[in-house]
């Protein structure tokens, strides 16, 4: 019976990790600009002509 | 100038870069076509540097250079700018991001990251569309600011700076994030509180009563949180409302939050009911998407710009014997400055070169520039036209004459809350409150026990979330299919104003007709390239506006020849010999020709030696389409037509304008605010389309100032909406959508109402139930939503926008 108790509370507890997930993604930034990523990860990866700095911040 | 094809074909291609039709001649380099130098410029530059995949992401992705300003950027290198501007100095490494408005498509997105292909000074660019700007880091030891600037605007991209623009996005991106974390956590209660609130809804708790109250009170504690942060802002704003002793639309809501939440924990505590968490909860969450709904629509465009955005940042000022850029705010009475071609004169000053020609069509609307002489005051406002020239400041820029103007209280006019939803919200709060006192006092006869139960559930259902709702939804879907059409609002409340315009009053220049004023072409014999050389070199000497329309119209980059003889007839017209060939320039008795002239235009008569060969035509270039818009427009509206200029174009503008439309010319911008002023005491309500600063104050004072613009994102005066010049010709049906808007919000009010009646009948009648508000309150919500979504696309459909 009280495994239902503990169910929820750990179901709550798992939902409010994604909550402060959620915050950090708003802090950082990622909800500031919604078209530019979709767009810039069709462009072709480096240019040439250019040494490569590693990859860009595009993950 | 050998690459122009002939302008019939012209009419038809499309320019590569940025997709215009070209009008005015074809300039064909590589097999691909383009509408003017500037356009192919930015090609060779992008080609050049191996960027053509610029092209292949988007057809024709760039913007129109013509018309091109010649922007200095040599500000940038003072230091108080230049701090004012970086994010982040040291010796090899800056950081600046710059508001670029022409940002539109992917491919601006993909050349500016790959801007350091273009220069290696630049390491890393990165572009956040949603707001047009672009962060560049770069190595100041290989490009300075101003290198960089100037670079941007090489390739169509030229950055918009102004200094005390850095404080005002930072706050709205705080803002932004604030509700959208608001959002989060009223969605994420939400799903949690429906939940639990599951064996309630289904009648399971009875079997198991444990788990009922631990179900009950995990609800509880997940409103918390909703209630004091999500949704705050509804009591703070209702608290202000009432303070001012005003019920806005906020009072019902905070009242009707409150009492849900009272009354649930209440519930839940004693034990007596599952309490309305889940409907509490649901109706901040939607409110709160509204909002978020409202802000977006918003958009990123600025609008309330000041006059200070009309002025240069900086400016060639002495200091110690040199010229050195200095902000114009640290211009003081008695400052030595030197104004460069084009330039705008920021603040009232005198000339202490010979002379000078200023064009104050910015202020005034006067289309032709005024010469000036040493020693005349020359209002801050105006453009300087040809070489630089020195001036000593009057006054400092805040009290010159346009910042008065600015000043007036036309712009201080606050907005009053006069939408609908206030309106109504004023009576709804007292219903209410009524209804719900009313039936608590029938109750106290008939049963007691009941009262408070019914006085609650009364307040609870009437809490008008779909009322709320109704309004940034219909505006919102509004707004968003006048920007699909170019056609900007910023101020949500204008929408519903729509309905009740019955006049529409035009500036002429720069709105009727076309900011790149004139067009002119020579009818008669044409004149071959070394006439046209003596013609040239015979105005040269002219200041005369029209000389100097003739002087820029002619193409011809060979020395000029210096006159033999030259003698200017004020009023008349020019009469030189040239090389040995005498002419005369002017009207059509000075001459001698035979022809009338036409009121419609103004003609410069040519005759070189003995021979009359025709006149150049000048014509004030109407805007495409205007004459159907008027026409279009006539039948509903009023027309009207207030102009700095003089009366000279009143025939042909009376040829396309209804008869008995309101023609008024030379008016100064005060002349303009007061004819709309009369024209709203005599109870009309005015639209009034204009474009520059000389509009501004009947923009702002009209009921709706719509600014017409060539270049959104550039200059464009306070106003409540920026219309893109070339969809002037749609204005008929953008007006008629605006105006059925209020039938839209009309329609869900009544549908609001009849939530609320159905809602309000069964809490009068004692039988409302916590399943009952959480099915009806979503409900009346979502359908809110659903009703003015569909119906304005249906509208739009119907007037084809």
């Amino acid at each position: 019976m009280s495994v239902i108790l503990i169910l929820i509370i750990a179901s709550i507890v798992v939902a409010c990790v994604f909550l402060g997930a959620f915050f950090w993604a708003v802090k950082s930034g990622q909800y500031d600009d919604t078209y530019s990523p979709s767009v810039r990860m069709l462009f072709e990866d480096k240019k040439p002509g250019k040494p490569s700095k590693g990859p860009k911040n595009d993950q | 100038m050998s690459e122009i094809a002939s302008p019939e074909i012209g009419a038809k291609t499309q320019c590569h870069h940025c997709g215009d039709s070209c009008k005015s001649g074809v300039i064909t380099v590589e097999e691909k076509d383009f509408c003017c130098h500037g356009c192919k410029t930015v090609y060779e530059i992008l080609s050049e540097h191996q960027l053509d995949g610029y092209y292949e992401l988007e057809k024709s992705p760039g913007l129109s250079r013509k018309g091109d300003d010649h922007t200095q950027y040599d500000f940038l290198e003072n230091e108080t700018i230049r701090k004012g501007l970086l994010e982040f100095a040291s010796a090899q490494y800056e950081k600046v991001t710059f508001t670029i408005p022409a940002i539109h498509c992917s491919s601006c997105i993909w050349l500016l990251e790959n801007l350091e292909r273009l220069h290696e000074g630049v390491i890393d660019a990165k572009v956040d569309f949603t707001n047009k700007k672009a962060s560049v880091h770069y190595q100041p030891e290989l490009l300075s600011l101003r290198q960089l600037a100037e670079l941007l605007h090489r390739i169509g991209y030229a950055p918009q700076i102004s200094l005390d623009e850095d404080q005002g996005p930072r706050q709205k991106k705080s803002y932004d994030h604030k509700l959208i974390t608001k959002i989060g956590i009223a969605g994420f209660c939400f799903g949690n509180v429906m939940l639990l609130s599951f064996p309630d809804y289904l009648g399971l708790t009875g079997i198991e009563q444990t788990y009922q109250n631990f179900f009950r009170y995990l609800n509880a504690l997940l409103a918390v949180p909703v209630v004091f942060y999500a949704g705050a802002d509804y009591f703070v704003s209702a608290f202000k409302g009432l303070r001012q002793r005003y019920a806005n639309i906020d009072v019902p809501i905070a009242l009707g939050v409150s009492v849900l939440f009272l009354r649930s924990t209440y519930e839940v505590f004693a034990g007596i009911g599952p309490g309305y968490f889940d409907s509490l909860v649901g109706l901040i969450f939607f409110l709160l998407i509204g909002k978020w709904f409202q802000n977006k629509t918003y958009g990123s465009l600025s609008f309330d710009r000041d006059y200070k955005s009309y002025f240069p940042l900086a400016i060639l000022k002495e200091v110690e014997g040199s010229m050195k850029p200095t902000p114009v705010a640290e211009l003081h009475k008695g400052d030595e400055v030197a104004i460069r071609n084009n330039e705008i004169i920021p603040a009232d000053a005198i000339l202490t070169d010979e002379e000078a020609s200023i064009d104050y069509s910015f202020i005034t609307g006067e289309s032709e520039p005024v010469i000036q002489k040493r020693g005349d005051y020359i209002y801050a406002g105006g453009r300087l036209n040809g070489a630089m020239k020195h001036m000593v400041v009057q006054k400092e820029v805040s009290q010159s004459y346009l910042t008065r103007l600015w000043n007036d209280e036309a712009f201080q006019k606050e907005e009053q809350g006069t939408s609908m939803v206030d309106r109504l919200s004023k009576y709804f709060t007292i219903v209410i409150i009524s209804i719900a006192v009313l039936s608590a006092i029938i109750w106290q006869f008939v049963n007691p026990d009941k009262t408070w139960l019914v006085f609650t559930a009364v307040l609870i259902v009437a809490c008008p979330c779909a009322l709320a709702l109704v309004t940034p939804f219909t505006t919102g879907n509004i707004m968003r299919v006048f920007g699909r059409n170019k056609f900007y609002l910023k101020n949500a409340a204008a929408v519903e104003k729509f309905s009740e315009i019955d006049t529409l009053v035009f500036d002429k220049t720069g709105t009727i007709t076309r900011t790149d004023n004139r067009s002119l072409e020579f009818v008669g014999d044409d004149l071959s390239s070394a006439e046209q050389r003596l013609v040239q070199s015979a105005v040269a000497g002219s200041t005369h506006p029209l000389s100097r329309l003739v002087y820029e119209h002619i193409d011809e980059t060979d020395a000029m020849i210096e006159p033999d003889l030259f003698h200017e007839v004020a009023g008349k017209g020019i009469e030189a010999v040239v090389f040995g060939t005498a002419l005369r320039l002017g009207s059509a008795s000075f001459v001698g020709s035979q022809q009338k002239q036409d009121p419609t235009e103004s003609r410069v008569y040519v005759k070189i030696g003995e021979q009359q060969r025709g006149y150049y035509r000048i014509q004030s270039a109407y805007r495409e389409g205007i004459e159907d818009c008027v026409h279009a427009l006539s039948g509903e509206y009023k027309l009207a037509v207030l102009s700095g200029d003089n009366a000279s174009e009143e025939l042909a503008l009376r040829s396309f304008f209804p008869l008995g439309a309101l023609m008024a010319f030379e008016q100064n911008p005060e002349d303009k605010l007061q004819m709309i002023r009369k024209m709203q005491r005599d109870g009309r309500s005015v639209v009034m389309l204009g474009d520059g600063l000389n509009d501004a104050g009947a923009l702002k004072q009209s009921d709706i100032g719509i600014a017409v613009t060539d270049d959104i994102g550039t200059f464009s005066p306070a106003s409540d909406a920026i219309l893109e010049a070339g969809e002037l010709s749609r204005l008929d049906d953008l007006l008629r959508l605006g105006k059925s808007s209020k039938r839209v919000i009309r329609a869900s009010f009544v549908l609001s109402f009849l939530y609320n009646f159905v809602g309000i009948s069964l809490a009068v009648a004692g039988v409302f139930t916590p399943l009952m508000a959480a099915i009806l309150m979503p409900l009346s919500s979502v359908s809110i939503v659903i009703f003015t979504t569909i119906s304005v696309r249906f509208l739009a459909k119907k007037f084809k926008l």
